[in-house]
């Protein structure tokens, strides 16, 4: 049986497909933030909300193929495929060595390691200025030509692209959390000691999970750098990292399309927020707040209790 | 050059490490009591810099600043752990994001209040200038932040390991539920250690805005810091937090004057050697 979730989130796709549009370009903008950044969101709540591992360096792998796109375009003129290619495995590579070291902790130290490998990132974006241009970030990043009939420059067919890369990530990785691997993960959620009794290799499932989570940031990067047109160190900060564990958080942890719509309630939010005020930070710190006293399981988590 | 650059950057290095200790130290002993891990102790030393400089501007006396700013910064402590902090026991997750919606809001309304340009802490004149030794010139300023992370260093140790209290903060840290068994009040402890570690840090931040300065987004800058000593130390030890502050502050002090483009690749890559070959870091326990 197809989980009511699932349909739910299918639904929210093909409506937002379907009212595009109908839309002017401010919120087809948001519509579009959104999409990509879900599959940010999904990708981390593979690790927090599947395998309980709080990662709180989750911009890294983002941030690192938001660099590669935007490295690879301005200096080398690079095609898509390209980008998409070395975005993705840069990630997955930073997140293969990283992982090394993070998955040897677990708990708080696994939180405060992957905080400090994560500003290493940030350190290298803010610092490498050769490299990555420092703070002044890399602009001109173009938007990919894919020799199709429509120009991904227009906002229109940039969301259709971006929506058709999230929804390409919720399948892959919906697949992947239902499949015995990810039946594994949320063993090793709920007791890693009994899974290490069934003769789980507990390291290897964990390692392979940070390391898939890791890519799937990347491939959410690789289109926040063709959608922003710009990659900056903001995109790699702590603030970055905690707001998509928010966005986990927010949406329910261990269900993809909690998350997915926590992305979508937070970019949302945001840029509202931003147009009548500048204090967005204080309402955002207390949205953190609030939505740990008055819904510590998430949204949907909140909205299951009340249907059960 | 060669001695005068390595004894100098050394002496920097230390100094840096002595205001680090500061903040670290604090966050070491809250962790280990109320395993708590407090992303908002960065915007504790934010705060501390700012609320010693608006005291400094109204009275002029440094003294006074140090005490205000860290004795403000306690009281907001106090507060953060009695109402909120205390009904998320265990749950790492929850406090992360709380401790970070505070930290969210602090920095916001440190902006409101104090704007966005950066600051230096005016010093006094007794700190001011820099002391002449042959050929090598230390900054007084600097001198003063080492001796005073000494002299709070072996403070805290004798408290720790000499009096009552100590034994049974102690107690607490290595096993809470067994030190409430024997009578000792643990939030009580736990509230005097939060505030004892939001005091420190906020004490660091008015004696770094002498020589970092104030600026939005110190808190976040200063917080990976703080992490890496704890780590490297070890969670809830004292020794551990300073050792680790030394290691830090020559690490990033030498990093930045040989590779300034890696500086955290030389920071961070000893921290992974060394939870490589001891994840609960030098000091610490399982």
């Amino acid at each position: 049986m197809i989980p009511r979730r699932v349909l739910a989130g299918l639904g929210a796709a093909a409506l937002a497909g379907l009212v595009a549009p109908a839309l002017s370009a401010y919120p087809l903008t948001l519509l579009t933030q959104a999409a990509i950044i879900a599959i940010l969101a999904m990708s981390l709540d593979v690790l927090l909300g599947y395998t309980g591992l709080p990662s709180l360096g989750h911009a890294a792998y983002f941030g690192i193929a938001a660099y590669a796109v935007g490295i690879l375009t301005t200096e080398y003129q690079c095609a898509f495929l390209t980008c998409l290619v070395s975005g993705v495995a840069l990630a997955a590579l930073t997140a293969a060595v990283f992982g090394l070291l993070a998955i040897r902790a677990s708990g708080t130290y696994f939180l405060m390691i992957t905080l400090a490998l994560g500003m290493v990132v940030w350190g290298l974006a803010f610092r490498w200025v050769s490299m990555t241009k420092g703070d002044n970030g890399i602009a001109g990043v173009p938007r990919p030509e894919l020799g199709l009939p429509w120009s991904l420059s227009a906002p229109l067919p940039f969301f259709y692209f971006a929506l058709a890369a999230a929804v390409a990530a919720w399948a892959v990785l919906g697949l992947l959390v239902r499949s015995p691997f990810g039946m594994g993960l949320q063993g090793i959620r709920e007791s890693e000691s009994r899974m290490r009794a069934l003769g789980y290799n507990v390291w290897l499932h964990k390692y392979l999970a940070f390391v898939i989570a890791g890519a799937f940031a990347g491939f959410a990067g690789v289109f926040w750098a063709y959608y922003n047109g710009f990659v900056s160190p903001a995109d790699v900060q702590l603030v970055t990292s905690v707001e998509t564990l928010l966005m986990v958080a927010l949406g329910g942890p261990g269900t993809l399309a909690g998350p997915a719509l926590g992305a979508t309630i937070i970019v949302f939010l945001k840029n509202f927020v931003s147009v009548y005020t500048k204090r967005w930070l204080l309402i955002l710190g207390a949205v953190y707040i609030g939505v740990i006293l008055f819904a510590p399981r998430g949204v949907l988590g909140a909205l299951r209790r009340r249907s059960t | 050059m060669r001695a005068e650059f390595w004894i100098t950057q050394t002496f920097n290095g230390l100094s840096y490490g002595a205001l680090l200790f500061l903040l670290a130290s604090g966050l070491s002993l809250i962790f280990g009591v109320m395993r708590i891990v407090n992303l908002a102790h960065g915007s504790y030393f934010l705060l501390g810099g700012y609320i010693g400089l608006s005291v400094i501007w109204r009275t002029g006396s440094f003294p006074l600043a140090l005490l205000g700013g860290a004795a403000a910064v306690a009281l907001i402590g106090i507060g953060m752990e009695r109402l909120f902090l205390r009904r998320l026991a265990n749950q790492t997750l929850g406090q992360v994001l709380m401790t970070i919606g505070f930290a969210l809001i602090f920095q916001d309304l440190a902006l409101l209040i104090w704007g966005g340009d950066p600051y230096s802490l005016p010093l006094p004149a007794a700190l001011s200038g820099v002391l002449t030794v042959g050929e090598l010139r230390f900054p007084r300023y600097r001198l003063f932040i080492l001796a005073l992370a000494a002299l709070i260093g072996a403070a805290l140790w004798l408290a720790l390991d000499r009096t009552r209290v100590g034994a049974m903060i102690r107690a607490a840290v290595d096993d809470a539920e067994m030190a409430q068994g024997v009578g000792i009040r643990v939030p009580t402890v736990s509230m005097g250690v939060f505030a004892l570690g939001a005091f420190l840090a906020a004490l660091g931040g008015v004696i770094g805005g002498g020589f970092l300065g104030v600026y939005p987004g110190l808190d976040f800058e200063i917080l990976p810091y703080a992490f890496v000593v704890v780590i490297v130390g070890g969670l809830g030890s004292l020794p551990g937090a300073m050792v680790g502050s030394v290691l830090v502050g020559l690490l990033d002090n030498f990093g930045k004057a040989l590779f300034p483009e890696l500086a955290y690749f030389t920071l961070f890559a000893p921290m992974a050697l060394i939870l490589a070959l001891r994840p609960t870091g030098l000091f610490g326990r399982t």
